[in-house]
Formats: C-alpha cells, sequence, structure tokens
C-alpha cells in the first residue's frame, strides 16, 4: 500500500514540478495523471505477464479513493462561511447563473457527444 | 478555568477534532445516501457541508480553525486527480474509439460552462471580481482556484461556487438525462464530469464505472480547457 501510495504522490510532485518549472497553465495534478497512465502502459511494455492493475495494491488504493471522492470536497464546501456576505450581495445572480449553466453545460455537452458517437445508444445497458 | 473549558481550549488548538468531526459528517451522510437508494437529491456533499456549516455557527468556530483539522482530507484531492489514471488505464481503449466524441463535446461544453455563466451573472449585475471568481466554477476546485486568481478573482469565493455547481451537476444530470432519453453511459457520464468536476465524476462512479471513466477524462480535460479559455473570454466580457 505504501509503494502505491508513494507512486500517486510521486506523479502529482513530478506534475506540479514540471508546471511551474515550464510555467505551463496546466494544473499538476492533471499532468500527474496523465504521467501515470504513461507508466502503466510503460508496464505493459515492460512486463507483459504482469498481474491486472485492479489485483495490485495500486488498484486497492486507488478504488478506496475513488470511491469516497465525495468526502474530500467537503472542507472547501464548508469555505461557504467565508463568502455568506459576497454571496448574499450577488444572490440572484450567481445562483440563476449556476443553476441555469450547469444544466445548459450538462445539455450540451451530452448532445454533442450523441451526435459525434453516431451510435444512439452506446453501452447497451438499460438505464436504470 | 474548568475542565471542561481547558478541554475545549485542547480541542479546538488541535486539527483532532474538526478532522474526525469532518469524516463522521461525511459517514453519516454517505449512510443517508445509501440508505436514499442513492437518490440524486440526497447528495452526500450537501448533507455534510450543512451539518458542519451548523456545528461550525453553533460552536463559534471560525473557518481557519476548522480547515486546520479539514485540510488533511482537502490535500488528498491532488492524489485522488492522479488516481484517475487507473480507470482511465483500464478503459483506454472505450475512450480511444470514442476520442471523436470526446474532443467534440470538450470544446462544445467547456465553452458553454464559462460563457453562460459569465454572461447570465453580468446580465444580473455581477460586479467583474464575481464574474472572474464564477467562470471557471465547472473545473475542480485546486485548478478553478489557480485560474480566478490569476484574473483578478477571489480563490476562496470560487471554491464555494465550484462545489456548488458540483452538487446542482451531481443532483440533476439523472433527471435530465432521462428525460432527454439519453442512455449512453459515456455520454451522461462525460457531461457530468465534465459541468461538475469530481463530485460529478463521484456521482458517475457510484451509478456506472464506465460513466465514472468518462466523467474522468471530461473532468481532466476540461480543467486543461478552461485554463486557457478563461482569460480569452473574460477579455471580451471586459470590452
Amino acid at each position: 500500500m505504501i509503494p502505491a501510495l508513494t507512486l500517486l504522490l510521486a506523479c502529482q510532485l513530478a506534475g506540479e514540478a514540471t508546471v511551474r518549472l515550464a510555467g505551463w497553465p496546466v494544473p499538476g495534478p492533471v499532468l500527474g495523471m496523465a504521467l501515470l497512465v504513461a507508466i502503466l502502459l510503460g508496464r505493459d511494455r515492460l512486463r507483459p505477464g504482469a498481474a491486472p492493475v485492479s489485483d495490485t495494491p495500486l488498484g486497492a488504493v486507488t478504488r478506496v479513493m475513488l470511491a469516497n471522492l465525495s468526502l474530500l470536497f467537503v472542507p472547501a464546501g464548508v469555505g461557504i462561511l467565508r463568502n455568506a456576505p459576497a454571496l448574499a450581495s450577488n444572490g440572484l445572480g450567481l445562483a440563476t447563473a449556476l443553476v441555469v449553466s450547469t444544466l445548459l453545460t450538462l445539455l450540451v455537452t451530452a448532445l454533442v457527444f450523441r451526435a459525434l458517437s453516431g451510435r444512439l445508444d452506446g453501452s447497451g445497458e438499460p438505464n436504470p | 478555568m474548568t475542565p471542561a473549558t481547558q478541554l475545549w481550549v485542547y480541542l479546538s488548538s488541535s486539527p483532532l477534532l474538526w478532522l474526525t468531526v469532518t469524516l463522521a459528517a461525511y459517514a453519516v451522510a454517505d449512510r443517508l445516501s445509501a440508505a436514499a437508494g442513492r437518490h440524486p437529491l440526497a447528495n452526500p456533499v450537501l448533507i455534510s457541508v450543512a451539518a458542519l456549516v451548523a456545528l461550525l455557527a453553533a460552536t463559534g468556530t471560525p473557518y481557519n480553525v476548522y480547515f486546520d483539522g479539514a485540510q488533511f482530507v482537502h490535500f488528498l484531492l491532488g492524489p485522488a486527480t492522479v488516481a484517475l489514471a487507473v480507470p482511465l488505464y483500464e478503459n483506454r481503449r472505450i475512450v480511444l474509439k470514442a476520442v471523436v466524441p470526446v474532443l467534440g463535446a470538450l470544446l462544445a461544453g467547456g465553452l458553454t460552462a464559462v460563457v453562460s455563466a459569465v454572461g447570465i451573472a453580468a446580465a444580473l449585475g455581477a460586479p467583474p471580481a464575481v464574474l472572474a471568481s464564477l467562470a471557471p466554477k465547472s473545473v475542480t476546485a485546486g485548478i478553478a482556484m489557480g485560474i480566478a486568481r490569476e484574473i483578478g478573482g477571489d480563490p476562496s469565493l470560487t471554491a464555494t461556487l465550484v462545489i456548488a455547481t458540483g452538487i446542482i451537476g451531481a443532483m440533476t444530470v439523472a433527471p435530465l438525462m432521462n428525460a432527454l432519453g439519453l442512455k449512453d453511459w459515456r455520454a451522461r457520464g462525460f457531461a457530468v464530469g465534465l459541468a461538475s468536476h469530481g463530485i460529478g465524476t463521484a456521482r458517475a462512479f457510484q451509478v456506472n464505472p464506465i460513466a465514472g471513466t468518462f466523467a474522468g477524462v471530461a473532468m481532466g480535460l476540461n480543467g486543461l480547457l478552461t485554463a486557457f479559455i478563461v482569460p480569452v473570454v473574460m477579455s471580451l466580457f471586459r470590452t
């Protein structure tokens, strides 16, 4: 488990260091994610017979993290306490903008995806 | 000092109390969400945040004291973003096959997210600093705060708007997509990850692993795209 956690942190560290040194507008963790995909692809090349990633400690650690991803947003969400005045004085505009823009973004993204994918029901799975 | 006061002085100066309370609030909220059959309205982030805000207000605890404890949870947002590499790698063939819809939906959705939010808030009279804080609302907290800082917004206001956007998207995606009759898990996941970053991605992983993977891809790509387009869009609104 510790090597798996170290790998995640090391990828983030490499990502953060690279974007700062190169002055790229890319977020460090996103570059770290790309780096980890590259490492996993390289592992396929170098050790074709290795266990699937989902059976390794890295698979276990990432499953736990992603299953509880919501938790990680709670501290930032509680930050609403600090912004009460700014939110109250622009309440109507911000609330309308957030709701309408989020719905519109969901709509546009999903419809463009469907239009370009050429298949009406890509997964073929039933809808709950 | 009474022993109770001494205990409170100790607890309020140590990260232990608020870290524990944050995890406990989330554990209870997650149970409630599960008991409600993962109904989109029983959003665990919304329930936890509401409970914690009420508790902090009732005990008169300032946010920075709370954050001394909660920062350990907040820190994991970075490694969790890196962790999205694993489902992306495992589903790489499905994702590569969808490269055209992914890139098209990214451009259309990423632009819609920024332009519609800033346009509506500007029309309703929000001042420039608030618009700058709002523009990156659809990307994950760490990225959005960085963008807002660069264009003259208030990063802490941005964080609040980002979380609100995440909760709104996670709550509305299922009814909206069902109303459209859209059953493709890739499109549903990609839309909620693009519009509502990690909170939307968390919701997508709850529902379907393919939806979760596409949500994670959308969240990463839109983080990149938004960093490039927000300065351009904001300069158009200022003129």
